[in-house]
This record gives C-alpha cells, sequence and structure tokens, in this order.
C-alpha cells in the first residue's frame, strides 16, 4: 500500500476579505469609511457649541470661533455637521444589520424548504419588493411617528427582501452540492446544516450585499431626514441640514452643502467596498484569483 | 510517409508568472495515423492541443515552438490567417459535444457556417451535397427532417458526430480531438471511436488524440506521447508503450489502469504532479520515483531511444532493469459472510417515472458488490436510496435483518451511521469552509461522542487512509482529488460502519489517483471486514474490486453473479454487448 507523500505545498486560497483588501479601490473605500466613522465618533466632542446654540445672526458668514458660519436659526454650522452625523450613521447601521440578517435567515430558509415555505417567503418579498424602497419607509414612519426604532424597522424591512432573494439564489446551489447530502445522510439536523454547511458558503455575497445595503441604508436615512422624518426635528442631522438650509444655499451655502458633501463621501466610501467586495467574489467565481 | 503535423521545441507558459506549462514538446504525426496524447489532468494535454490551433487560453502565452501543418507553420500567422487555418487546415473536437454545439441552431444551419465561412463549394448545391456526404461519413441520416434538429433533439454519441462532422468538413489536413469521448457510455463510445479511426484513415489525416483512457489509446492510436508535468516523458508505437515502457511514470500508468480482458490487481502511486513554476528543475518524475538519484533531480533527463521509433526521458533507461510493478495487496478472496444488507423488489422513481424496477440484492458481509450500468440505467438512484438519500421507492430493505426505513432522517442514528455513502466527486462531497478535522468528528459528534473524545479518532482514521497526520488541520482547497476522496472515506470510517455506499467514487480521479484508492478501499475490505457496494460504469475496474458484479440496465437488473464469471462468461446479450464494447489494452494488442 502507498504512503502518501504530499508533492506539492498548495497554499489556502486567501478568503474573500483579503483578496479585496488587496486591491486599490477597497482600501479609498474603507480608508473613507474609517475618516467619517471616526469622524461622526469624535465630532460631538470636539463641536465648539451645543447643536442647539444660537451664535450669531442667522445666515452669516465670517463669524469669529464660527468656521462654517450660522445657519438659518444663527446655530454654528461646523459643530452641528460635526454632530449631526451620528444618527445617520447609527441607524442606517442598525438597519443594515437587522435587514440582513433577517434577510439572510429567511432566503436560507427559502433555499433549504424549497416547498411551500419557499413560496410563501418569497411571494411576501415581491410584495415588498413591489414598493419603491423610499416609499415604502415614508409609509410607514408617516402612518406612526419618525423614531428611531421605527425608522430603523422600516428601512430594514425594505432591506429584508433584498437580501434575502441574493441568499436564496446563493444557497440554492449550495444546497444541491454533495456535502451538504453528506451532512443529509448523516443525519444533521436542518438547522445546523443551514448555519453550519450553508451559511459559510454563502459570506461572499452575504459580505458584498451587506455592505451595498448599508450604502442604501444610509441614503435612504438621509432622505428621511431631509423630508422631515428625523427622530427629534430639533437635533443636528444631516439630512435635516440639508432641507433647512437649501432655501439659503445662495447666500450661506456651508450649511447645505457640507452635510452633501459628507452623505457622498459616505456613501462613495462603502460604494468603493462593495464594489471591491463585488468584483473579488466575480473573479473568484470564475477560478481567478480575483483581480 | 510526409508528417501530416509536426510540433517542434513548443513551449508555452504563464503569462503573468513566465513559469512554463508545457515545454520541449516535439511530436510529429504521419497522415493517416492517430497519436494519443497521454496525461494526467493538468499535465498539458489540452494546451499543447489548443496550440496546435494557433490558440492559447486567457493568461497562456506562447514562448518558443513551431507547428507545422503539413507545410504551413501555425504559429506565426497572423490572426485573420489563423482564423482561415482553423476548420480549413486544422479542426478541433472538444470534450463536451452538449456544450459545443449552438443549442439555438438547427445541426443543418451549423455544418453549412462552417463550410461557408471557409468558402467551400461555390454554389448551396455543391454545400447541400457536401453536408449529406459529411452526415453520411459520420453514420448519421441525411434526411432533411434530420439536418432540421436542434442539438438537445440528439442522443450524446449523435452529437459527438455532428461535431465531429464539422472538424472534418473542409477536408483538414490535421485534426485536434480533445477526450472526445469521455461524457459517453461504451457502447456509444465504441461507435464513435470507429467512426474516428475509419475518417482518419480514409482521408488521411493527422489525428492528436487527447485522453487519459490508456484502453481507448490501444484501441485507437497508432503511437502514443506520454506527458508527465508539461514534458513528453516518453513516446513511441502503442505497442511498445504498453509492453515495454522504459520510463517509470508510463510504467506506473500501465500499471494502474484496469483492464476488463484480464483478472489484474490495480497498482496506485501516491503524490502528484508538480504544477506550474513548482517543477524541480531535474527529471519532473524523481519526487514519486522509486529509482531516483541525485542525477535525476540535478538535471533534466535528454531524450533517449529505447527502440525503434522509440524515446524516453530517463536516464535510467538502459542502465537499470525496472523491476515490474507488483501488487502488493493480496488477491481477493471471496466471502461467505452473513447477509448484512438486503434490497427486496426495491422500485424507485422520480414522481410519478420509475426509474427502477424491482430491484433484489444481497450484500454479505466482508464482500465487494459492483453494481454496473451505462448512464441512466438507476444505478445511483438505488445506491442513493439505500444511503436514504432518495426517499420515494418502494419494496423493502433490510440492514442485520431490520428493516429500513425510506429517508435518512427516519432512521435510528446507528443504522445512519452504520451505512456510510461516498460521493463521485471529492471536490464537492467535503464543505470547503472547514477543516479536514471538523468535517471528519461529524458523524462521531452525531453519535453522541463529544468533540473532544471524536477527534482523538481523527488521527487514527487518517492513517487508516494513509494521509499523514498534518492533514487533520488542513483545508479541503489544500487537497488533490485523491487526497479528498481519502478524507471522504475516512470521514465515512469514523463511525465504524458496516457498509460503504460507494458512487462512482472513482471516476472524477486519474488512474493512478483511482487506483490507489481501489486499493485502499480493498484493504479496508480485508482489514475491517467492510461489505461494499461498489456502483461504477468503469466495467474494467470491476474486475480488479469486485466480488459479485450486479448488471443493470434500464432499471433493472439484468445479470447477476460472480465477478468472474459475469464478466468473464456473461450470459446475457446485454452484458455480452456491453463488455464487448468496452475497449481493452491486453485485446487490442493481440
Amino acid at each position: 500500500m502507498s504512503t502518501s507523500i504530499d508533492v506539492e505545498q498548495v497554499e489556502k486560497p486567501s478568503g474573500l476579505l483579503r483578496t479585496a483588501l488587496r486591491l486599490k479601490r477597497t482600501q479609498i473605500g474603507l480608508g473613507v469609511l474609517i475618516v467619517m466613522i471616526g469622524l461622526t465618533i469624535v465630532g460631538p466632542f470636539i463641536a465648539p457649541h451645543s447643536q442647539t446654540e444660537f451664535i450669531d445672526m442667522p445666515n452669516s458668514l465670517n463669524i469669529p470661533g464660527a468656521l462654517f458660519g450660522t445657519d438659518y436659526l444663527g446655530q454654528d454650522v461646523w459643530s452641528r455637521f460635526l454632530i449631526g452625523g451620528r444618527s445617520i450613521l447609527l441607524l442606517s447601521m442598525s438597519a443594515t444589520l437587522l435587514g440582513t440578517t433577517v434577510g439572510t435567515f429567511l432566503g436560507l430558509l427559502a433555499a433549504i424548504t424549497k416547498n411551500k415555505t419557499d413560496e410563501f417567503i418569497m411571494r411576501i418579498f415581491d410584495v415588498i419588493l413591489s414598493f419603491p424602497q423610499i416609499l415604502l419607509a415614508l409609509l410607514l414612519v408617516s402612518m406612526f411617528d419618525a423614531s428611531p426604532i421605527l425608522t430603523i424597522l422600516a428601512v430594514a424591512l425594505s432591506t429584508t427582501p433584498r437580501v434575502g432573494r441574493i441568499i436564496r439564489g446563493a444557497a440554492l446551489s449550495v444546497v444541491e452540492r454533495d456535502f451538504v447530502q453528506a451532512a443529509t445522510a448523516l443525519g444533521e439536523t436542518r438547522i445546523r446544516i443551514l448555519f453550519s454547511e450553508v451559511l459559510p458558503n454563502v459570506t461572499g455575497p452575504l459580505l458584498v450585499e451587506v455592505s451595498l445595503r448599508f450604502t442604501y441604508s444610509i441614503a435612504t436615512i438621509a432622505s428621511l431626514a431631509f423630508l422631515g422624518f428625523a427622530p427629534d426635528p430639533t437635533a443636528a442631522n444631516w439630512g435635516t441640514m440639508i432641507q433647512e438650509n437649501s432655501a439659503v444655499i445662495v447666500i450661506q451655502p456651508w450649511g447645505a452643502v457640507l452635510p452633501v458633501i459628507a452623505i457622498a463621501v459616505l456613501t462613495i466610501g462603502t460604494g468603493l467596498c462593495s464594489d471591491g467586495l463585488s468584483r473579488v467574489l466575480a473573479g473568484l467565481d470564475r477560478g481567478g484569483k480575483g483581480e | 510517409m510526409s508528417d501530416g503535423l509536426r510540433i517542434v521545441d513548443l513551449r508555452l507558459d504563464v503569462e503573468a508568472t513566465g513559469n512554463d506549462i508545457v515545454d520541449q514538446v516535439t511530436i510529429s504525426i504521419a497522415k493517416g495515423k492517430v497519436l494519443a496524447l497521454v496525461g494526467e489532468s493538468g499535465s498539458g494535454k489540452t494546451t499543447v492541443g489548443l496550440a496546435i490551433l494557433g490558440h492559447t487560453r486567457r493568461g497562456v502565452s506562447l514562448n518558443c515552438g513551431q507547428v507545422f501543418c503539413g507545410d504551413t507553420e501555425i504559429l506565426g500567422l497572423d490572426e485573420s490567417a489563423k482564423r482561415k487555418a482553423r476548420g480549413h487546415l486544422v479542426s478541433y473536437v472538444p470534450q463536451d459535444p452538449s456544450s459545443s454545439l449552438n443549442p439555438a441552431l438547427r445541426i443543418g444551419l451549423q455544418l453549412r457556417e462552417i463550410l461557408e465561412a471557409h468558402n467551400f463549394g461555390n454554389s448551396s448545391e455543391a454545400r447541400n451535397s457536401r453536408i449529406r456526404e459529411m452526415m453520411e461519413e459520420v453514420l448519421l441520416p441525411t434526411d432533411d427532417d434530420f439536418l432540421r434538429r436542434y442539438p438537445h433533439q440528439l442522443s450524446g454519441g449523435q452529437q459527438q458526430r455532428v461535431g465531429l462532422a464539422m472538424a472534418f468538413a473542409c477536408r483538414p489536413s490535421v485534426i485536434v480531438l480533445d477526450e472526445p469521448t469521455t461524457g459517453l457510455d461504451v457502447s456509444t463510445q465504441a461507435h464513435v471511436l470507429a467512426t474516428i479511426r475509419q475518417m482518419t484513415s480514409k482521408h488521411g489525416v493527422a489525428a492528436l488524440y487527447i485522453t487519459h483512457d490508456l484502453a481507448v489509446v490501444a484501441d485507437i492510436a497508432d503511437e502514443v506521447a506520454v506527458l508527465y508535468a508539461g514534458r513528453v516523458v516518453e513516446q513511441g508505437l502503442v505497442k511498445d508503450i504498453f509492453t515495454r515502457p522504459a520510463h517509470p511514470y508510463t510504467r506506473h500508468l500501465v500499471a494502474a489502469a484496469p483492464d476488463i480482458a484480464t483478472k489484474k490487481e490495480v497498482v496506485g502511486l501516491s503524490g502528484r504532479a508538480p504544477s506550474p513554476g513548482k517543477r524541480p528543475k531535474g527529471c519532473a518524475f524523481a519526487l514519486r520515483c522509486a529509482l531516483a538519484t541525485d542525477e535525476c533531480r540535478n538535471s533534466f533527463p535528454e531524450e533517449v531511444n529505447v527502440g525503434v521509433s522509440h524515446s524516453a526521458r530517463c536516464i535510467k533507461v538502459g542502465q537499470v532493469e525496472h523491476e515490474r510493478i507488483a501488487p502488493k495487496v493480496t488477491a481477493v478472496t471471496h466471502s461467505q459472510g452473513s447477509p448484512i444488507l438486503e434490497l427486496r423488489e426495491v422500485s424507485a422513481g422520480y414522481s410519478s417515472i420509475m426509474v427502477v424496477h424491482d430491484v433484489s440484492l444481497t450484500i454479505r458481509k466482508g464482500e465487494c458488490l459492483a453494481l454496473v450500468g451505462e448512464s441512466g440505467s438507476g444505478k445511483t438512484t438505488v445506491s442513493r436510496a439505500i444511503g436514504g438519500l432518495h426517499r420515494e421507492w418502494t419494496g423493502s430493505m433490510f440492514f442485520n435483518g431490520t428493516e429500513l426505513a425510506k429517508s435518512a432522517r427516519q432512521r435510528s442514528t446507528e443504522t445512519r451511521l452504520a451505512i456510510q455513502y461516498i460521493f463521485q466527486n471529492p471536490y464537492g462531497s467535503l464543505n470547503p469552509r472547514r477543516t479536514i478535522r471538523d468535517s471528519i468528528v461529524r458523524p462521531l459528534v452525531i453519535g453522541g461522542m463529544s468533540k473532544a473524545d471524536a477527534g482523538k479518532s481523527v488521527l487514527t482514521v487518517l492513517d487508516q487512509v494513509n494521509l499523514p497526520a498534518i492533514y487533520a488541520t488542513k483545508y479541503p482547497d489544500q487537497l488533490s482529488g485523491g487526497e479528498r476522496q481519502r478524507v471522504a472515506i475516512a470521514r465515512a470510517l469514523m463511525s465504524n460502519p458496516e457498509v460503504l455506499v460507494c458512487d462512482e467514487v472513482t471516476s472524477a480521479l486519474d488512474v493512478l489517483v483511482q487506483a490507489a484508492i481501489v486499493d485502499l478501499l480493498g484493504s479496508l475490505r480485508k482489514n475491517l471486514g467492510l461489505a461494499i457496494l461498489f456502483v461504477t460504469h468503469n466495467l474494467p475496474l470491476v474486475r480488479s474490486i469486485a466480488d459479485e458484479v450486479a448488471v443493470m440496465s434500464e432499471g433493472r437488473i439484468v445479470e447477476f453473479g460472480p465477478a468472474e464469471s459475469v464478466i468473464g462468461n456473461p450470459q446475457q446479450s446485454y452484458t455480452k454487448s456491453l463488455i464487448t464494447a468496452t475497449p481493452s489494452i491486453a485485446r487490442s494488442l493481440r
């Protein structure tokens, strides 16, 4: 009988995340994201004024001690900018987390049941998907109130079916593979097969989907605030700031332009990350090194 | 006779790294002759085949070399001249006919396209008559109805014959056949091979036949070139290669190939060929060669003539008389153990279509029962029903006297662990996100053992399948196909099973690895008293491994009996035709 000599040592191929980090666009995207998140964390502590403090005449520039002047009520634009990112980021992160978790679970469940449960989940998804994301969120927050919880629920609800469909698609091909059959033959429980056999094999698409949904959540939550559905209308919030100060953009541009830049940079950062991830995933799917 | 195809010193590199995929390939084929290019997966066979068409795959670049088709050098031509040469001067028959024909076009139209692209024939009538002529040559109907069919309305063998007709359409002088019969059943394969042989000799075409199946080589080829790690290690006439192989690698290949005409113990070889960039500067086979010396490892061996048009790249040729590669496992003994698994009138199907009818089988302790049949015969459905993976069946199954429930979920844990199923494709049967240890402890953990206790058995089991302990911490991606299949077997052995259901476990593996796996199963059976149900379409292999054979056709068992008598002296006409259609090395050389 022969003994096995490994003639060739094969290195373990590095995972999606690590490969993606070698791409320029992911590095830039992640860098931008870290800066923006850092800004929203540190911002409130370094803000020279409180978010509701009246410091001078409204809509004025060139005020000593106020870098970007005052807004339409005479509050410090710079301070409100530094403070106003936190709620958007917190809300969109929570909404993304909730939406993708529920979506992933339902997607996996649909893929593994392949019967009436699958049908039921998918048709519910179709109903939710028939509403544009912002419309569904608006409907909910305008029916009740724009509390943080409800905003998160509303955005998560519109995120769930989008994630669910992707995960179901990815999981369907995994479920057919022999190692899932092998686990079935051994008598593993359904729930274990779901989380231990199938889930680890859909992390690639899941990661891409999380970063993509995060981008959309930021935009949706900022839009809701712009339309007047912020949890606290008097508090600083990038979306609210744009709406409040857009009328006076000609005389005092910073009040609207600063939050616009912030939201744009934030979404570009997450967008670059998700793009890098999906490029690598597509490359890996084709069997390449993911360049 | 003049050369139809001449490849001179061909070298192709991986574009990114500059490492060679194939190097120093020099082959010539006379008109009307077939040369078989033999090698394991990854040896560079297809790369050479495509280079003859002046084509390189993405990421592969030509370093040096020339390819002459007749008097034309292909590699030096510009793109448009290459395009004209393809199909006209040199043509290609790919492996999978179902994906090489355009599913949206009728076959008549596809044949016409070739002729039009190369301005063959000057009128529509001339082309029409050429199409009919081509169809006649490959033994297909020539009527309009048939030509108006779409590829999916043809059988696999018919599709491949359309592929052959397309390749021969413009009367090329060179044809490259890339494993054209790999996906086909033996009887279809026999017809396709006959067609290829007849077409090449009739039209004086030089054919390069790429394959890994030595029995097919013996059947169709005049000459053989053996490719190992991108180098031609031995070249010669078919008879010389099989009866007097000079290179140790060729010897191992011949020793590993099962043969339907003789009862033969197959001998495997462990390890794998080094991939591009990992090749040593000396002989690439030195790492696995029992005769290797420092000289082998340090300098790349030159071609040595060992006979009339027979050469090998081995410095040991002529110096050392190679000992015969002898099987070490003792011959299969016929066991008369007690019945362990019994099937009584099992019928199975998918919703309303029945694919298995009244199958009754008995497997005894320590016995290897081979279930053979062509694709669609229902053999896999039977094995899946035994494994509890297919629920739609009627009849009854008894395991150690107790009746088995339909699906794995309804069976008791002990039963599930006692009957272990091993899958065809080792690339799919292991979870890529788990280490080998985590994969193979599962049967014991399900059996109620703690993970730590179960972990203790891992090393014992890895040792049983001849894998080093270090493999426990690896991931499936780091293993070769043969090693993965060993891991799959190790997982099955964890729970001390009584029956192994092996579903085509060697069909995705190269012949040397196949022999090693067969070897392993044989010794496990002997040492552990396992009963094995070996499901396969590979008849020659059956003769090397099984005690009893059940031949299945269209969902029924048509012949059952001891392996030697069923294959050596078949009674049923179906079995007879199956065996006659199976190519055999011994029979071809006779």
